[in-house]
């Protein structure tokens, strides 16, 4: 083994901080959990848990697929759209054609998900505009496109069977159906990333763009596949949209990108690319959503949580400034101490 | 017949031929020395071997068959493989996946084989006797552990032909036994290692062959034995020191600049020295031993935790370059193309930017005015470029350079600090530079200049402070200050190294 001449290198001080944030997170959870758990009554219920996991699931299976877009040092802002397009289309082809598999719909929302993605894809790395733009254009085009399909109507629970319905209430297991979803995806996303070798350049690409063309790195190609697996994750998750919330018009999941960009940054999951793991995607989700939760049970305003949303994100970006800050103090200081230790070697 | 030929490789830039009519060959299980002064074209012959660029004219041969490196995978492939100065890693991946990033080991289900990646990753680094492990983040690591990660890289795939461009830069001694004890591995293998530094010691103990080059042409390939330090200089130098630095007299005045104990935590201190009103001061050191810092750190880039600076007198608090400017001083960075220069903006825009007041009227920007104030500028720096509505990213690095200045001048400074002024430009410019100046002293600016080129110093300097590890070691006069005295200052060696 190598010898390890001091007792904490700041190489392992980086090491443990990969870890303090989902440490941070559980914290922060336990903290929002006591506090409403005293100030809203119905907050410890089971109902309310089952609530909560429900609203969830839909936003850790989009925000999988955002995390595999953001390591690659881009961003996806047209999920929302797709999940209410996506969403709409389940709607739509279970009211006219009741006898449709729901297996069938759910693929046919993903198909849906899987083209818009290679839209947002090929705009970002083949026409080469910069994702936020990108996807900013097709946040309002998929909308747009949207809204022409339902030209003005809206679609509700009452059209659509029985057996879709009863899907979001589903307890298989005594524990709703769509967490299952959102854990089985969470658990394959993770592991993706961790074994699949193309899904490891994700990482490369967002960390160091340049050391990746150098690396022979196919970007451009590891670029379209991480949006591509946003859009297909983003149409599975206006299939559970669907299921979870029956009525749908042209102005479904509207803002949705939003709640899933802050859970993934909540979650640590890097802005510039580069680092971040599924696990805190999914604690970034459940803080989300639980601090939601609580607002509704103690009937504060809409406007609240939007509020607390900005300030989770902010607090959390200036936690990590902070982490890195103390971290690039360290590795000076041992720099120096090697410096003075060994006379440097002579440059002329 | 070599692993590689080159053919009549030239390459142009803007007019400024980098590299012309440029043929030898490069053998296998040789270390090739490849030596020159910066601007003698040995960044842009490398960049033409990996692919990065293209040649505008002559051909490449390996195996005595022309090849056409189109890009840097093609290079790899071909298994060219170069180190750069600037360690291309990836700061969020451990060690182990920086060394195989783009390839991992795969196991059966073709998933990564993160065992096998780290065993294969440890190997490679027990190789190198290195002090980190496979799973070490790379954030964690300093430059000089960044360049063992970038050779451990290469070690890792089956390089030919490996090209290392001043790898122990940042390298302690020890560190640099670690290298050259790896080197001459490779060399056993049969791999051609293409070795580029300006230390003549590395290039004695280590290369088979010298190639010189100097202002872009093929000087001299031959056998390292048959030639003495003395005459490689003499090649790559190839002209008196006058020429390059044309220093005119200037009248030495009062103290204008006064430091006292200034230190940063961890990177310098007790800093003292005092600049004259008319003198140009060389502040020489090796890379690493704080000189950048201390610039930043007066200029009120980077805080100061000690000491007191007094400018014409007055005490001054270093908060902001907007302090720093107001009173006089302004500072010339190193990394131009980054801190010095917004890129896609035009000359007049960028040589307007630090003195908005001065060509504002009426609180609105007069293009007039900026304009007038860009052309006096290329005029007297003679900036070659087409008119003052030029975008700075066209220009070539040395006019780039003369843009910055200009930039600064314009501010009217009294006090100048310069960090590199001449760091990677052209024969042509760098004396044009110094002419600059060797003026501007004369017409009673104050000139602190930070470089690594020692002759640049020794040259241009009244007066020489040595740094060596954030510390000021020495206080030369133009009469002491040689080569031998300033190298002793800066290593800390009794003997010349």
């Amino acid at each position: 083994m190598i010898t390890r001449v001091r007792a904490m290198k700041p190489q392992e001080l980086a090491a443990a901080a990969f870890r303090l944030r989902e440490i941070g997170i559980v914290l922060a959870l336990l903290v929002v959990v006591v506090f409403f758990s005293i100030r809203a009554d119905n907050f410890l219920t089971a109902s309310n848990w089952q609530d909560i996991a429900q609203n969830v699931s839909i936003v850790v299976v989009v925000a999988v697929g955002e995390t595999f877009v953001i390591l690659t040092r881009n961003i996806d802002l047209s999920v929302g759209s797709i999940v209410g397009l996506s969403g709409y289309l389940v709607a739509a082809t279970l009211a006219h054609h009741p006898g449709v598999p729901i297996e069938v719909v759910a693929l046919i929302s993903i198909a849906v998900g899987v083209g818009l993605g290679l839209v947002n894809g090929l705009l970002v790395a083949v026409a080469r505009i910069p994702a936020i733009i990108a996807t900013l254009a097709t946040l309002a085009i998929f909308r747009g496109i949207h809204a022409e399909i339902t030209g003005g109507k809206n679609i509700t629970a009452y059209q659509l069977p029985d057996r879709f319905l009863s899907l979001a209430a589903s307890k298989p297991l005594g524990f709703p159906a769509l967490a299952w979803i959102a854990v089985v995806v969470a658990v394959i996303g993770a592991a993706t990333l961790r074994f699949v070798p193309w899904a490891r350049d994700f990482y490369a690409i967002g960390s160091n763009p340049d050391a990746a063309r150098f690396a022979g790195i196919a970007a451009a190609r590891r670029v379209i596949t991480a949006f591509v697996l946003s859009g297909a994750l983003a149409g599975l998750g206006g299939f559970l949209f669907a299921s979870r919330f029956p009525t749908l018009d042209s102005g479904a999941a509207t803002g949705f990108e939003l709640t899933v960009i802050t859970a993934v940054v909540i979650g640590g999951v890097n802005v510039f690319g580069g680092s971040g793991t599924i696990l805190g995607v999914v604690l970034g989700a459940v803080l989300v959503a639980t601090i939601s939760n609580g607002f509704t049970l103690l009937r504060l305003d809409e406007f609240w949580k939007i509020f607390f949303n900005g300030f989770a994100i902010v607090a959390a970006v200036a936690i990590d400034a902070l982490v890195t800050r103390r971290l690039q103090e360290a590795l000076r200081r041992r720099r120096v101490a090697l410096v003075s230790s060994q006379p440097q070697a002579a440059e002329a | 017949m070599s692993l590689l030929e080159l053919h009549g490789i030239s390459k142009s830039y803007g007019g400024v031929r980098a590299v012309d009519d440029v043929s030898f060959g490069i053998e296998a299980g040789t270390v090739h020395a490849l030596v020159g002064e910066n601007g003698a074209g040995k960044s842009t012959l490398v960049k033409v071997i990996t692919g990065v660029i293209q040649p505008d004219a002559g051909e490449l041969h390996i195996d005595g068959e022309p090849v056409s490196i189109g890009d840097a995978q093609t290079a790899h492939r071909l298994g060219i493989v170069a180190m750069y100065q600037e360690p291309t890693v990836f700061p969020d991946l451990s060690v182990a996946e920086n060394v195989f990033a783009g390839r991992h080991p795969r196991s059966r289900l073709h998933t990564v084989a993160w065992r096998a990646m780290e065993d294969e990753a440890m190997r490679i680094l027990r190789e190198l006797g290195v002090d980190f492990g496979p799973g070490t983040p790379v954030r964690g690591l300093g430059v000089a552990d960044r360049q063992l990660l970038e050779i451990a890289k290469a070690l890792s795939t089956n390089a030919r032909l490996l090209i290392m461009d001043e790898p122990t830069a940042a390298l302690s001694p020890h560190e640099v036994d670690n290298l050259f004890a790896t080197v001459r591995k490779l060399r056993e293998r049969g791999v051609a290692v293409v070795y580029i530094s300006h230390r003549l010691e590395e290039v004695g103990a280590l290369a088979d062959t010298v190639t010189v080059l100097r202002d872009g042409r093929h000087i001299e390939t031959r056998p390292a034995g048959e030639l003495s330090h003395g005459e490689i200089i003499r090649l790559m130098v190839g002209r008196s020191l006058d020429a390059l630095f044309p220093k005119e007299e200037a009248e030495i005045g009062d103290v204008v600049f006064k430091a006292d104990g200034l230190s940063r935590r961890g990177v310098f201190a007790d800093i003292s020295f005092d600049l004259r009103r008319g003198e140009i001061v060389g502040l020489a050191g090796f890379v690493g031993a704080g000189r950048t810092e201390v610039a930043r750190s007066i200029f009120g880039v980077d805080p100061l935790d000690g000491g007191r600076i007094e400018i014409e007198g007055r005490p001054f608090r270093p908060r902001s370059p907007r302090a720093a400017l107001r009173r006089g001083l302004a500072y010339l960075p190193e990394d131009r193309l980054h801190e010095g220069l917004v890129q896609p903006m035009s000359i007049s825009d960028n040589t307007s930017m630090a003195v908005l007041p001065a060509v504002t009227a009426a609180g609105f920007l007069r293009p007039r005015l900026e304009r007038s104030l860009a052309r006096r500028f290329m005029q007297q720096l003679s900036i070659k470029a087409t008119s003052p509505a030029q975008v700075v990213r066209s220009l070539s690095g040395g006019n780039q350079q003369k843009v910055v200045l200009g930039k600064w001048l314009a501010a009217e400074p009294r006090i100048l600090i310069l960090d590199e002024p001449t760091h990677g430009v052209d024969v042509g410019t760098k004396a044009d530079v110094h002419r600059t100046i060797s003026h501007l002293a004369a017409q009673g600016l104050t000139i602190l200049l930070i470089s690594s080129e020692l002759p640049e110093i020794l040259g241009m300097s009244d007066r020489v402070l040595v740094m060596r590890e954030g510390r000021l070691v020495a206080e030369l006069s133009r009469a002491d200050a040689t080569q031998e005295n300033v190298i002793q200052a800066a290593a800390g060696v009794q003997e010349a190294a």
